[in-house]
């Protein structure tokens, strides 16, 4: 065991700023990371054991216990619930004789919980030693348990057809579908690789940034800075080296179309990161991958590999001297809060992915202290457009706050759930047409994921756009039969309390109290003065330091504010306090337990 | 540039030096912003969130964010001072804090705090959470039911390689900072007395040693906590 985690540290130079690699080798070497090796990698690396447990025990993927030769790690977003998820795990626990987080007496599985996979346009979905299930079924839950226990190989446990366009190719070989519903200027299909390095190779690094200015572009994450913005910024920073990472860690649940440009237009996102580091003047590049994306590790390392090969990437590309950009590609272990940058960069540093202060910014002072470019798979990809047509031409989409097109992921109750690229200014009424949901069967739209906002059929006029209803593309249309507050408040409030970093303490303990809270109102104990409760609680959350703290009420201010009559049908008008303690309940339950016969 | 900017608080005319935090601008001017994970001398982290000014109408912490020309900052308003406090008790009701038998009771800022704000009973339900006391170092006791999570300890307190001798452990609320199992054995008297000095409420405790001060003779028995009221003398019937 010490020679190979020895030859692990090698690897990535026994650099602790490559801790995250480190662990995650050793997590799929040995399936999981024992306390001795865990010593050992502190000892090599000159640190202390708590160190490299702190990062150890922040991600969801790194395990301190055996997990099993197989780890099924079945995803519990909203859209999956819809979707029939507690059947399958229904008959995965029973068919396992297990129920989550534990592990077959005979070590062979373990069957964990995951936050959203990127996958809602086909679930329920699973992720099987790094291998995606989707559109499971308990009779499938069932087939793949069999299969486990006759010892299959993955790949033969696959029995699907594998997914469309590069989904099929060799090194991807996966049962994933694109589900590309509308192709715009950003997705179509016409693209050829290396055109826009070409041109920018005839232009100084300023006018690219000027251009980019000119397309008033807009990061394509969430939060919408300007794009040609920050590459200034960080272009005037000083520092030793500059660093451009791709924020591939798309984790808002209801996302997944930064999926599908990493299955299907990798070159473009890859060449996007070029011109950003050309701009900027840096030299290297890090593409931040969620973890659950790993199925397309082979395949993007081998684009890089070739884009290496053909100089669109290395030392003097495409002839262009002192022209040098290399990428490596950075994998994640699971935590939602590494979306937000400094996280991001904290967690591509090797460390938990906290947040960090601001001032200073990342574009100052992001990775390894150096003035750092985080952008958007989309937004990346987006750049590359501008640099090719101009920014006019860019502008002559979308509105004037918000130009070009967007991705939007789109999942839920509708007939055609996937990607779609349109122009920012669409409302989501034409987008339910677009999607084939009827509107009498829909009664809400959640725009932006749990970190947005629930909408209501009377606001279904609205628009996509940073004038009206910013997003960061994630919608999720809910049917008529789906019960709001428990197929997705409840699971809004679980997924934040799951993915807090628990470094802020607003952030850290409110998200449980407005959980509590709702439970309460959802048992048939509410009173009026708890919805006020939450109301004021949720305020609090705005102290947060970063924006997953920030919004960690939204899921419960959003409902309350457009769907107050679910709360108010739910709790009891005839009383104003209640402790939400049953107390006969309790003597029940415990008499059951020690076999007493309750008196009251 | 000139080395000192001007910024007011509340409404009143300040002066500092460019780049000092906000906290420290503030106190060189006589106001007082309450902290608790802040520290004289380490590095600042804004994770408890008690100093949470509104700068230029943007909330932010006044220990991490460095004073600016012109800036306008909001302090001892309503809704921030309403803020502060309930960030206080949520402290309580996340932990199991029993001020009567904790030796850190008078010198801890926590409770002094809780005092300054007038928390008579935290007004969010008490979480009771199952907590451990790691006893198994020979000069520390780490007493989770007490640790407000502020990372105080971690940020000020490393072995003399510069170790990590306390570290932070999982996430969201089952977050905990934890003692190292090698270092936290070879811990020196005078390191594990300064890991209790800095701990600002009774999560770290040294052993063998305690009530050297009475309960009522202690720093907070004596003065509020505040720089504005340093001077002030609590005075008992």
């Amino acid at each position: 065991m010490k020679t190979g985690v020895r030859k692990i540290l090698e690897k990535y130079g026994k650099d602790k700023t490559r801790l995250m690699d480190i662990l995650i080798d050793v997590q799929s070497e040995y399936g999981f990371i024992p306390r001795e090796i865990t010593i050992q990698i502190a000892e090599e690396l000159g640190m202390s054991e708590v160190d490299v447990d702190q990062t150890i025990s922040f991600y969801h993927f790194f395990s301190q216990k055996p997990t099993g030769k197989y780890q099924i790690f079945l995803n519990n977003s909203a859209v999956a619930n819809m979707m029939g998820r507690a059947e399958v795990a229904e008959a995965f626990t029973k068919e396992l004789g297990i129920r989550f987080n534990e592990v077959t007496p005979d070590g062979l599985v373990g069957l964990f919980e995951t936050s959203c996979i990127g996958m809602n346009d086909q679930e329920p979905a699973a992720i099987i030693n790094n291998h995606i299930f989707t559109r499971l079924t308990p009779f499938r839950a069932k087939e793949i348990v069999r299969d486990i226990k006759e010892g299959k190989n993955m790949e033969d446990m696959v029995v699907a057809d594998y997914g469309d366009g590069e989904n099929r190719s060799d090194l991807i070989k996966s049962v994933v579908s694109n589900n590309i519903r509308k192709i715009g200027p950003i997705l179509e299909r016409n693209y050829k690789v290396g055109q826009a390095i070409e041109k920018i190779t005839k232009m100084a690094p300023e006018q690219v940034i000027e251009e980019i200015k000119k397309s008033n572009m807009r990061g394509r994450g969430g939060a919408g800075f300007p794009t040609g913005l920050k590459w200034e910024f960080c272009r005037n920073a000083t520092g030793e080296r500059k660093y451009i990472l791709c924020n591939a860690d798309e984790g808002e649940p209801g996302t997944f179309k930064d999926r599908v440009i990493l299955t299907e237009r990798p070159r473009l996102l890859f060449e996007g990161m070029v011109v950003a580091g050309y701009a900027v003047g840096a030299t290297e590049g890090i593409l931040y991958i969620r973890h659950e994306y790993k199925y397309l590790q082979q395949y993007l390392e081998s684009i890089l590999q070739k884009a290496r090969e053909t100089n669109y990437l290395g030392k003097n590309i495409q002839g262009k001297k002192g022209f040098n950009f290399e990428i490596r590609i950075q994998f994640g272990a699971g935590a939602y809060v590494c979306g937000e940058e400094s996280a991001l960069i904290e967690s591509a540093e090797g460390k938990r992915g906290e947040p960090r202060d601001r001032p200073p910014f990342p574009v100052e002072k992001g990775y390894l202290d150096m003035p750092t470019v985080v952008n958007n798979v989309e937004t990346l990809c987006s750049v590359v457009k501008v640099v090719l047509n101009g920014g006019e031409w860019y502008k002559s989409f979308g509105t004037t706050e918000s130009t070009g097109t967007k991705l939007l992921s789109i999942s839920g109750d509708c007939r055609f759930p996937g990607v779609y690229e349109v122009v920012w200014g669409f409302s989501i009424d034409d987008i339910l047409d677009m999607v084939g949901a009827g509107k009498e069967d829909v009664q809400a739209v959640q725009v932006g994921g749990p970190s947005g906002a629930i909408i209501a059929p009377n606001e279904f006029n609205r628009i996509l756009g940073y004038e009206d209803l910013a997003t960061g593309g994630s919608l999720i249309i809910i049917g008529k039969n789906r019960d709001i507050l428990t197929n997705i408040v409840l699971n809004f409030m679980e997924f934040f309390i799951e993915e807090s970093c628990g470094s802020c303490s607003t952030c850290r303990i409110v998200p449980t109290l407005l959980r509590n809270k709702l439970t309460k109102i959802l048992n048939a104990r509410g009173v009026k003065q708890d919805i006020e409760d939450m109301i004021e609680w949720g305020k609090i959350l705005k102290a947060s330091r970063c924006g997953l703290g920030q919004t960690a009420a939204n899921p419960v201010l959003s409902s309350i504010k457009n769907f107050r009559y679910l709360y108010e049908e739910k709790i009891q008008k005839n009383k104003i306090f209640d402790n939400g303690f049953d107390l006969s309940a309790a003597v029940k339950e415990s008499c059951r337990v020690t076999g007493r016969v309750p008196n009251i | 540039m000139s080395q000192f900017v001007r910024f007011t608080i509340d409404g009143t005319e300040c002066m500092a030096t460019r780049g000092q935090f906000l906290v420290d601008a503030a106190k060189e001017n006589g106001i007082y912003v309450p902290t608790l994970c802040n520290y004289p001398g380490v590095k600042p982290k804004g994770s408890c969130r008690i100093c949470t000014v509104r700068v230029n109408g943007k909330l932010m912490t006044a220990c991490t964010t460095p004073v600016a020309e012109g800036m306008n900052i909001e302090s001892e308003v309503k809704d921030i001072v309403e803020l502060r406090k309930s960030i206080i008790e949520l402290l309580f009701v996340e932990g199991n804090h029993f001020c009567p038998a904790c030796e850190k009771s008078g010198n801890c800022e926590l409770q002094a705090l809780a005092y300054r704000f007038r928390m008579m009973v935290p007004r969010y339900p008490y979480q009771f959470p199952l907590k451990k006391v790691d006893a198994s170092h020979p000069k520390i006791i780490k007493e989770q039911n007490r640790c407000i999570l502020c990372k105080r300890c971690i940020r000020a307190i490393r072995d003399e390689n510069g170790k990590s001798i306390f570290a932070y452990r999982r996430r969201s609320a089952k977050v905990e900072v934890v003692v190292d199992p090698k270092l936290g054995k070879q811990l020196t008297e005078e390191l594990a007395q300064k890991a209790m000095d800095v701990c600002p409420v009774g999560s770290i405790i040294v052993k063998e040693k305690g009530f050297v001060t009475p309960i009522g003779e202690r720093k907070y028995d004596r003065t509020p906590i505040g720089n504005d009221v340093e001077n002030m003398q609590i005075t008992t019937n």
